[in-house]
């Protein structure tokens, strides 16, 4: 498939501070692409220089073929964008927050009304969509965003932290959209983030990123698997020492260590080394009696690769609350 | 280059928050209210002007004016609100070029403000006001509408460049005081010594009210052509500055 966004060597300054140091990927059409990294690490910064929002030091970047500095309107025609920041009109209700974006983006009536009636119920605001946003709550509103985002079917959508600051169950749900979304519209998803299960659970390729640089890409499961693999513990009712040998002589068993009755080997994609494990045990007439899995977390990774955490930013939630009481007294 | 999708929008925005919004439409009348009480009611009964006729009727137009100042810079801080509350993202990541969204802008300011000026109008008859009503009365939207595009340019302008609230409520307060008092609003500009007259016509707003007064009273101080040209200048040289400000807004 073709490339939807290519982005060469893509650099943001702001004095002597390296927001973007130098950032190259490409995604192809039809995938969502996870940028993960901790507050800071320059992933809004990535997300503003390819909407056109900011120009970037140097680098160059193409959406959908067109050039982010030469073609921007064009890029901006093709792309729909869900600020990490919220940026409804609270003074204007659902349906007139969608039907203003519509208009932005020269839709006429009728295509205008068929696509807010299916975004509407898309994102099951149908019975809600004539109350003032200012009465939603914030589940709801994130919801209307990404469905604004969708309005006028951008081949492009760019997800800037879509669950920020919202309960376990609400961003659950939104996972449950953003998968629907790009399942039933084909719609290629940016996604920034710095939840490890969000990046896991939705992304077809995850860049880490960290100062401004990615420092590793691939899939999720390549990334893990980059951590040397999987640790199987087996229990065997008998014969430990004689089969702790054997597993040592096979090639695709890189370490094992014993505990008791306990083995532990280190595999890759254990989940599918388990059945040889316990048919190596039966042939040597030994019974196993447990196994446990541990596969290695995207935040295992993110350590490996870093040498840190990605850490929660107290600053920025400070920063919500004030913005969220300003907007009451407005 | 200019997109009338996003202007259409942006006014129609601008007009349906207005209306939403009571609490904002009493505030904003209550000020020249005070000014044409005080002034017009209590200051016009021991003053004589030297031009003559009825104080309450000079300074009527003089106070449109004012409130078509003020209400105007006000709605240039809408752009800061929009920075603030992050609309501003959602309106410039769309494909419509800075000077629609400047342009849909004035256009929906200069709609309410209009409004307000006409409600100024009707109080001003109901406590005395006397209008001369003529063939160049309707003229009046028109300078109304000149005056608001004006200001709102020069409010969208600074409220692009500055972008924190207190930096800008500092600066609008002092362009608007000055703006009001260094015109003929509430007193003829032929009692002013010739230094500060210059100062006065240099202002668009004493084109602005010069021109009002024209049209409600039949009579003013320059010829009508040159009060109008004189706005027709001054929106056209703010608007310019206001969508080359905006244009060079950061979002924040």
């Amino acid at each position: 498939m073709a490339d939807m966004i290519v982005v060469e060597n893509l650099k943001k300054d702001y004095g002597d501070v390296k927001a973007v140091d130098g950032i190259s990927f490409e995604v192809k059409e039809g995938e969502i692409f996870g940028l993960l990294g901790p507050n800071g690490a320059g992933k809004t910064t990535t997300i503003k220089m390819l909407t056109t929002l900011l120009k970037p030091t140097a680098g160059h970047a193409k959406i959908a073929g067109f050039d982010i500095l030469k073609d921007s309107t064009k890029v901006r025609e093709n792309i729909g964008i869900v600020f990490q920041d919220p940026s409804l009109d609270e003074d204007l209700t659902a349906r007139e927050n969608l039907e203003f974006h519509a208009i932005l983006y020269k839709m006429g009536k009728e295509q205008r009304e068929r696509k807010i009636a299916e975004v509407l119920k898309l994102i099951e605001l149908e019975d809600k969509a004539d109350v003032l946003v200012k009465n939603y709550s914030g589940g709801l509103k994130r919801r209307l965003e990404i469905g604004r985002g969708l309005i006028h079917e951008p081949k492009v959508l760019f997800l800037d932290e879509p669950t920020l600051g919202l309960d376990a169950q609400t961003r659950r749900h939104i996972w449950e959209y953003i998968k629907k979304l790009n399942d039933q519209q084909k719609i290629t998803l940016i996604l920034t983030t710095h939840y490890m299960e969000e990046a896991d659970y939705l992304s077809s390729r995850i860049a880490f990123v960290d100062h401004g640089k990615i420092v590793a890409l691939d899939t999720s499961k390549a990334l893990k698997n980059k951590l040397g693999g999987d640790v199987i513990s087996v229990q065997f009712n008998k014969g430990v020492e004689e089969l702790a040998k054997h597993f040592k002589s096979l090639k695709w068993v890189k370490t094992v260590a014993r505990h008791g009755d306990f083995l532990d080997l280190t595999v890759m994609e254990g989940e599918t080394k388990i059945p040889e494990v316990i048919k190596i045990a039966e042939r040597r007439k030994a019974t196993v009696i447990s196994v446990n899995l541990h596969k290695p977390s995207l935040e295992d990774v993110f350590i490996y690769f870093t040498g840190k955490t990605i850490r929660e930013e107290a600053g920025d939630q400070f920063k919500e609350h004030m913005r969220s009481r300003m907007r009451r007294r407005g | 280059m200019v997109d009338s999708n996003a202007i259409y929008v942006l006014w129609l925005r601008d007009v349906k928050r207005f209306v939403r919004a009571k609490s904002r439409i009493i505030g904003i009348l209550l000020m020249p209210i005070f000014f044409l009480l005080g002034l017009g009611l209590g200051l016009g009964s021991i003053v004589k002007l030297p031009t003559g006729g009825d104080y309450l009727d000079f300074i009527v137009p003089g106070i449109v004016g004012m409130s078509l100042l003020f209400t105007s810079i006000f709605t240039g801080s809408a752009v800061l609100w929009d920075r603030q509350f992050g609309f501003l993202k959602e309106i410039l990541v769309t494909p419509n070029s800075r000077v629609s969204i400047v342009i849909g802008r004035i256009f929906g300011g200069a709609t309410t403000a209009l409004f307000q000026s006409l409600i100024v109008v009707i109080i001003s008859l109901l406590i005395g006001f006397h209008m001369h009503v003529s063939v160049v009365t309707p003229l009046a939207i028109v300078f109304m509408l000149l005056i608001a595009a004006t200001f709102i340019s020069l409010g969208l302008a600074l409220g692009s460049l500055i972008s924190d609230f207190q930096g800008f409520q500092l600066v609008t307060s002092f362009f608007t005081m000055p703006l009001f008092f260094l015109s003929n609003g509430i007193f003829p500009v032929s009692i002013l010594p010739p230094y500060v007259r210059i100062i006065t016509y240099l202002n668009p707003l004493t084109y602005g009210i010069d021109g009002l007064r024209i049209a409600f009273l039949g009579t003013g101080t320059f010829p009508i052509w040159i009060d109008l040209l004189a706005l027709v200048i001054s929106t056209v040289v703010l608007m310019a500055l206001a969508s080359f400000a905006f244009s060079k807004t950061d979002v924040g």
